[in-house]
C-alpha cells in the first residue's frame, strides 16, 4: 500500500471496502506500468484536473488585469501571454481530452460489457503521450512563454521570439495522445462488444464517445501538418505561409480551422453524452428519442467537417466560401437542437432528482442553449463580419465549452465518483458550489455579450473607460465561480477520506456500470453481463438498506461482491 | 496457466473465421508486374500532349495503381468491409478538404494579383 | 477462478515468446478469441493509416493550392528533377511492398527462411529508395535549388540532377505560361535589385554557388533607389521585391516565386522519407524477431500490421511521383 509517514494513503482507506481496482495491486510502479483502463482514467483525471486549475489561474490573472482600463496587474506583452496560455491550457490540456480521457476511459469498458479497452498498452501511451505534451506546454511558459494567441496565426507566430515552438511541439503530441484515444475507443467499440450489445442497446454515452472517436481520428492528423509547418517555418523558413516567398497565410487558417472546428466537436460530443446519461437517470426515466440522439452524434460528427470557414469570414477568404460556410453552419446546429429537445422530453413528466450531477445537467441545458444560440447569431455572415473578433465570441464560446462542455464534465464527475472512488460526497456542499458556479458563470459571461456587442475587441489589454463597469462585473463573476471549484475540490477530496461508502447504484441508472461494485473490481466483470436496454429501469427499486438503488429479479451481480450489504 | 498449441490459420475458435486471408503468390507477383507497367504507362503519358488532360490521366493512373497496392497488397479486397470503410472515409475527407480550399483559394486570387500588379510594379 | 472456464486458457500478449512453438497464438485477457484480437489490431492499424492519409492531405492541399494558382511555377522548376531518378524510385518502392506483402505471405504459412530473405529484401529496396533520395537531395543543395530565401540557382540554365543534364522530356523548352499577370510589364532593370531586403533574413547555405547580385554588399547594404520604392509600400512583408529577376542572373525566363515549388517538394518527399525511415527501423526490428522465430501461422500479425504501414508509404510515393516529376507543362 502506498503510504506516507505511517499513514495508509488514499487508494488504501479505498482498498478497506473490499478487493477492488485501487487495491487489487499497490504501489507506485503499479500505476506507473498499469494497463487497466480503470487506472489510466483516473491518473487523465488526476492531470486535467491540475491543467484546469493552471488555466484557470490564467484566466484569473486575466480578469484582474481588465479590472481597470490601463495597467492593472501586468503589461502589455505579459498579457497577450496570459491569454494565449489560458487559451492553450484549457484547449488542448484540458478540455480536448477532458471528458473522453477521464471519464471515458474509466467507463466506456465497463458500460460495453467489456474488460477493457482493445489496446491497452496503446492506452497506457497515450496517457504519457498527454504527460510529454503538458511537460512541453509548461516548457514553454518557464522559457519566455507565447503571445500569439492559441490560435498561433501566421505571420505573428513564424516571427515573434516567445517560445512558439515549444508549445507547438507539445500540442503535436497532445494531438497523438488524442488520436491514438480515438482509435482505442472505436476499435473498442466495434470489436469488444459482448454478446447481444448491439449497436442500438449501447447507452447513450457510447454513441457520443464513438462519434468524438471519428472527428479524432479524421481531424487531429491536420492540426498535426499544420502545426509541423508551423514549426518548418520557423525552423527552416521554409515560406509555405509567407507572402514575400510565395507563400498563403490564409492556407495557414484554412490548415488550422480545419481541425480546431471539428475539434470543438470533439469536446461537446462527450458532454452531451454525459448529459444523456444525466437527464435520463435523474429523470427516472427511459431517454426519449433514443435513436435520434445516437444518430445525431454522428451527423454532428460529420457535418462538423463542413463548417470551418466560419472562423475565417474576415481573414481574405472569398465572399463565396463565406457564403457556403455560413450556409452549413446553420444545418449543424440542427443535430444539436435534436438533443436539447429530446432531454427536455425525458424529463418531461419524469422524477427529477436535484442532486448535484443533474443541477449541471440542468446548467448544460441552460447555458449550452445560450452558447448555441449565439453560435447562429456568429455563423450568419452579415452579423459575424461585425461582432468578429469581439466580446460576443469569448462570451459565445464560454458559454459552449465552459457552460456546456465544463458544467457536463463535472456533472458527470459527480456522477460517477462514487463509481469511481468508491465514496459519495456532501449533497449540500455539492448543490451549494453548483449554484455558486452558476451565478458567477453567468456573471461573468453574459456581460461579455453585451460588451461584444458594444464594441470591446478580445485579446485587447486596455479598454475605453466606458466599459469599466461591464468589466469589473465580469472580474466579479470571475472570482465566485472559482470560489465555486476551490469549494468543489474541497468536498470532493474530503469524500476520499470521510465520504460515506457507496453502494453499485446511488443513483438508479440501468447502465451496466451500475451493475458492478464501487470501486468496480479489477476485472470489471466475472463474466460477460447481461445486456438489455440501458435505460429501462422499470425493475430498479431504492433499497433503504443500503441506501442505494438495486435491480429487481437479478440471479446476481455481475460483478465480484456487488455492494455493501450483499 | 496452460499453453494452447499453435491452430491451423483457418480454424479460429467460436467464429469460424480465418486468422486473416493468404494472397496466393501469382496474385502478388501479378500486381507488381502490373504496377511496374502503369508506371511505364505513366512516364509515356507524359510524352504526348493533352493539355489539361495530363494530370487527371496521371491522377487516375496512380489512384489504379493505389487502388491496386490497396486490394491486394493490402488484402481489403478479403478483409472485413470496416478497413476499406475507413480508409475511404479518409480519402473523401481528404478531397472534401482539398476541395473546399482550392475553391477558396481560387476565388481569392484575382485580389492577390492585383495586390501585386500595384505594389511590384516599378516605378516610372 | 470460475470467469476463467469461459475464456480459453492462453497466455497473455505481453507474455515472453515462445520459441519452441513458433507462432502459437497469444490472446490477451481482455479479448475473447484470436480471431477476435487479430480484427481488432487490423481495424487499429486502417484508423492509424487514415490519420497518416490525412497528415499527408495537408500537404497534398498545399501542392493543390500554389499549383492551381501558379502552374507556371511548377512547369517550370519541375525540370529540375530527374524523373527517371523518380520512375527508379517507383520501381524499387513498389518492388519493396511485393516483397513486404510476400513476407507476410510467409509468415502466414510458416516459411521462416522466406520471412527473413523477403523481411531483409524489402530493407534493401528501401535503402536503395533513400540513397536515390539522398542523391537528388544533394544535387538540389549543390545547385542552390531549395525553398525560401534558400533559392539560389547556381547558374541560369536549367539544371537537372545528378549527371547535370536538363530534365527529362522538355530540354530547352521555356515555360507555356511563364508569366502570371503581374508579370507582363517589363521588370526594370536596376543595377542592384533586392539584396538588403533578402539579406535581413537568413542567408543562403555557402553551397549555393554564388551569385552575382548586381553588386549587392551583403547584409545591411542601403537599397538602390528602385527596391526602395518597391519596398517600401511592402514595408510589412519584408522582402517583397527580393525574388525581382535579376537581369544578370540569366534567369529571364524564370517566373515569380519558383521557391514554392521546392518548399513543397522538399516538404512532401521529406515527410514520405521520415515515414520511410520509421518503416525501416520497424521492419528491422521485425527481422530481429522473425530470426528468433517469433512468427507463424498462428501469430504473424506485427508482420501484416507493419505490412500495411509500408503499403500506404508505397501509396504516397505513387502519387507523389507524377504530382512533383511529371508535370506537363
Amino acid at each position: 500500500m502506498t503510504s506516507i509517514a505511517g499513514h495508509p494513503g488514499i487508494a488504501g482507506r479505498i482498498a478497506e471496502a473490499g478487493a477492488n481496482y485501487l487495491s487489487e495491486r499497490r504501489g507506485i510502479l503499479s500505476w506507473v506500468f498499469t494497463l487497466d483502463h480503470k487506472r489510466i482514467g483516473v491518473m487523465y483525471l488526476v492531470s486535467i484536473l491540475f491543467s484546469f486549475l493552471l488555466g484557470g489561474i490564467f484566466a484569473l490573472l486575466i480578469r484582474t488585469e481588465l479590472l481597470t482600463p490601463r495597467r492593472t496587474i501586468m503589461d502589455a506583452d505579459t498579457y497577450n501571454q496570459m491569454f494565449t496560455l489560458h487559451g492553450v491550457v484549457m484547449i488542448f490540456l484540458f478540455i480536448i481530452p477532458g471528458i473522453p480521457a477521464a471519464l471515458g476511459n474509466f467507463v466506456l469498458p465497463i458500460m460495453l460489457g467489456a474488460r477493457d479497452v482493445a489496446f491497452p498498452r496503446l492506452n497506457l501511451f497515450s496517457y504519457y503521450l498527454y504527460v510529454l505534451g503538458a511537460v512541453f506546454a509548461v516548457l514553454a511558459i518557464a522559457t519566455g512563454g507565447v503571445d500569439t494567441g492559441w490560435t498561433f496565426y501566421v505571420p505573428y507566430s513564424t516571427t515573434t521570439n516567445t517560445s512558439v515552438t515549444a508549445v507547438v511541439l507539445g500540442a503535436f503530441i497532445l494531438g497523438f495522445s488524442s488520436i491514438f484515444t480515438g482509435i482505442n475507443f472505436i476499435v473498442t467499440i466495434h470489436k469488444l462488444r459482448p454478446p447481444g450489445m448491439t449497436w442500438f442497446r449501447m447507452p447513450l454515452f457510447l454513441w457520443a464517445l464513438y462519434a468524438t472517436a471519428i472527428i479524432q481520428v479524421l481531424a487531429t492528423p491536420v492540426l498535426g501538418i499544420t502545426l509541423l509547418l508551423l514549426v518548418a517555418e520557423r525552423l527552416l523558413r521554409v515560406g509555405i505561409f509567407d507572402p514575400a516567398l510565395g507563400g498563403d497565410p490564409v492556407l495557414f487558417q484554412h490548415f488550422f480551422w480545419f481541425y480546431s472546428h471539428p475539434a470543438v466537436y470533439i469536446m461537446i460530443l462527450p458532454a452531451m453524452g454525459v448529459m444523456s446519461e444525466l437527464v435520463s437517470t435523474f429523470s427516472h426515466k427511459p431517454i426519449f428519442g433514443y435513436r435520434f440522439v445516437a444518430l445525431s452524434s454522428v451527423a454532428i460528427a460529420m457535418i462538423s467537417f463542413l463548417v470551418w470557414g466560419h472562423h475565417m469570414f474576415t481573414s481574405g477568404q472569398s465572399p463565396l466560401a463565406s457564403m457556403i460556410f455560413s450556409f452549413l453552419t446553420f444545418m449543424v446546429a440542427i443535430p444539436s437542437a435534436i438533443k436539447v429537445f429530446n432531454w427536455v422530453a425525458t424529463m418531461y413528466r419524469g422524477a427529477i432528482d436535484l442532486k448535484t450531477p443533474m443541477l449541471y445537467a440542468l446548467w448544460f441545458l441552460f447555458l449550452f442553449g445560450i452558447g448555441g444560440l449565439t453560435g447562429l447569431f456568429l455563423g450568419a455572415l452579415a452579423v459575424d463580419v461585425h461582432v468578429h473578433d469581439t466580446y460576443f465570441v469569448v462570451a459565445h464560446f464560454h458559454y459552449t465549452m465552459f457552460g456546456g462542455v465544463a458544467m457536463a464534465f463535472v456533472g458527470g464527475l459527480h456522477y460517477w465518483w462514487p463509481k469511481i472512488t468508491g465514496r459519495m460526497y456532501s449533497e449540500l456542499w455539492g448543490r451549494l458550489a453548483a449554484l455558486l458556479v452558476f451565478v458567477g458563470f453567468n456573471l461573468t459571461f453574459f456581460t461579455q455579450f453585451v460588451l461584444g456587442t458594444h464594441g470591446m475587441p478580445r485579446r485587447y489589454y486596455n479598454y475605453p473607460a466606458h466599459f469599466t463597469s461591464y468589466h469589473q462585473h465580469s472580474t466579479l463573476g470571475a472570482y465566485l465561480t472559482a470560489a465555486g471549484f476551490f469549494l468543489t475540490a474541497g468536498y470532493l477530496i474530503h469524500s476520499l477520506f470521510r465520504g460515506r461508502r457507496a453502494p453499485a447504484n446511488p443513483w438508479g441508472g440501468a447502465t451496466l456500470e451500475w451493475q458492478c461494485s464501487s470501486p468496480p473490481p479489477a476485472h470489471n466483470f466475472d463474466r460477460p453481463p447481461p445486456v438489455g436496454d440501458p435505460y429501462d429501469m422499470s425493475r430498479i427499486r431504492y433499497d433503504d438498506a443500503i441506501g442505494g438503488y438495486v435491480t429487481a429479479e437479478v440471479a446476481e451481480p455481475a460483478g465480484a461482491g456487488g455492494g455493501p450489504g450483499r | 496457466m496452460r499453453e494452447v498449441p499453435a491452430q491451423p490459420v483457418e480454424a479460429g475458435p467460436g467464429q469460424g473465421r480465418a486468422l486473416g486471408h493468404v494472397v496466393p503468390l501469382r496474385v502478388l507477383l501479378g500486381v507488381w508486374a502490373a504496377l511496374v507497367a502503369l508506371t511505364v504507362v505513366t512516364i509515356a503519358a507524359t510524352r504526348v500532349d493533352l493539355g489539361g488532360l495530363n494530370l487527371w490521366v496521371a491522377l487516375g493512373i496512380a489512384t489504379a495503381k493505389a487502388a491496386m497496392v490497396a486490394l491486394y497488397f493490402m488484402h481489403l479486397r478479403y478483409d472485413h468491409p470496416l478497413n476499406a470503410i475507413v480508409f475511404i472515409a479518409a480519402l473523401l475527407f481528404v478531397a472534401v478538404f482539398v476541395g473546399i480550399v482550392m475553391l477558396d483559394a481560387e476565388a481569392y486570387q484575382p485580389t492577390i494579383r492585383e495586390y501585386q500588379h500595384q505594389t511590384v510594379t516599378p516605378g516610372r | 477462478m470460475k470467469g476463467e472456464a469461459m475464456l480459453p486458457a492462453v497466455r497473455s500478449a505481453a507474455a515472453p515468446a515462445d520459441t519452441a512453438h513458433p507462432g502459437a497464438p497469444r490472446v490477451a485477457h481482455h479479448f475473447a478469441t484470436p480471431v477476435q484480437q487479430f480484427e481488432s489490431a487490423q481495424l487499429g492499424m486502417w484508423l492509424f493509416l487514415a490519420t497518416e492519409v490525412l497528415l499527408f492531405g495537408g500537404l497534398f492541399c498545399a501542392y493543390a493550392v500554389y499549383r492551381a494558382a501558379h502552374p507556371e511555377v511548377f512547369i517550370y522548376a519541375h525540370r529540375f528533377l530527374d524523373a527517371r531518378l523518380g520512375a527508379l524510385n517507383t520501381v524499387v518502392l513498389v518492388s519493396s511492398s511485393l516483397t513486404m506483402a510476400w513476407a507476410v505471405r510467409c509468415a502466414q504459412t510458416g516459411r521462416q527462411r522466406g520471412l527473413v530473405g523477403l523481411l531483409t529484401a524489402t530493407l534493401v529496396f528501401a535503402a536503395a529508395f533513400l540513397a536515390v533520395k539522398y542523391v537528388e537531395y544533394e544535387s538540389k543543395w549543390r545547385h542552390g535549388l531549395l525553398w525560401g530565401r534558400y533559392y539560389h540557382p547556381a547558374h541560369g540554365r536549367h539544371t537537372g540532377d545528378a549527371s547535370g543534364q536538363a530534365g527529362t522530356g522538355q530540354t530547352g523548352q521555356e515555360p507555356a505560361n511563364a508569366s502570371a499577370p503581374g508579370d507582363e510589364r517589363p521588370m526594370a532593370a536596376g543595377p542592384n535589385q533586392s539584396p538588403a531586403t533578402m539579406a535581413a533574413g537568413a542567408g543562403p547555405p555557402s553551397r549555393g554557388g554564388p551569385v552575382t547580385l548586381g553588386g549587392a554588399a551583403g547584409p545591411g547594404a542601403t537599397p538602390p533607389a528602385e527596391a526602395t520604392r518597391i519596398a517600401a509600400s511592402a514595408a510589412g512583408p519584408r522582402g517583397l521585391a527580393w525574388h525581382l529577376r535579376r537581369p544578370d542572373s540569366g534567369r529571364h525566363d524564370e517566373p515569380r516565386n519558383v521557391q514554392i515549388f521546392f518548399a513543397v517538394y522538399f516538404l512532401m518527399t521529406g515527410l514520405h522519407g521520415l515515414h520511410v525511415m520509421a518503416g525501416m527501423a520497424v521492419i528491422a526490428w521485425l527481422l530481429v524477431r522473425s530470426i528468433r522465430g517469433h512468427f507463424g501461422p498462428g501469430y504473424f500479425a506485427p508482420v501484416d500490421l507493419a505490412g500495411l504501414y509500408w503499403h500506404v508509404v508505397d501509396v504516397i510515393w505513387i502519387f507523389l511521383f507524377p504530382l512533383l516529376y511529371l508535370i506537363h507543362g
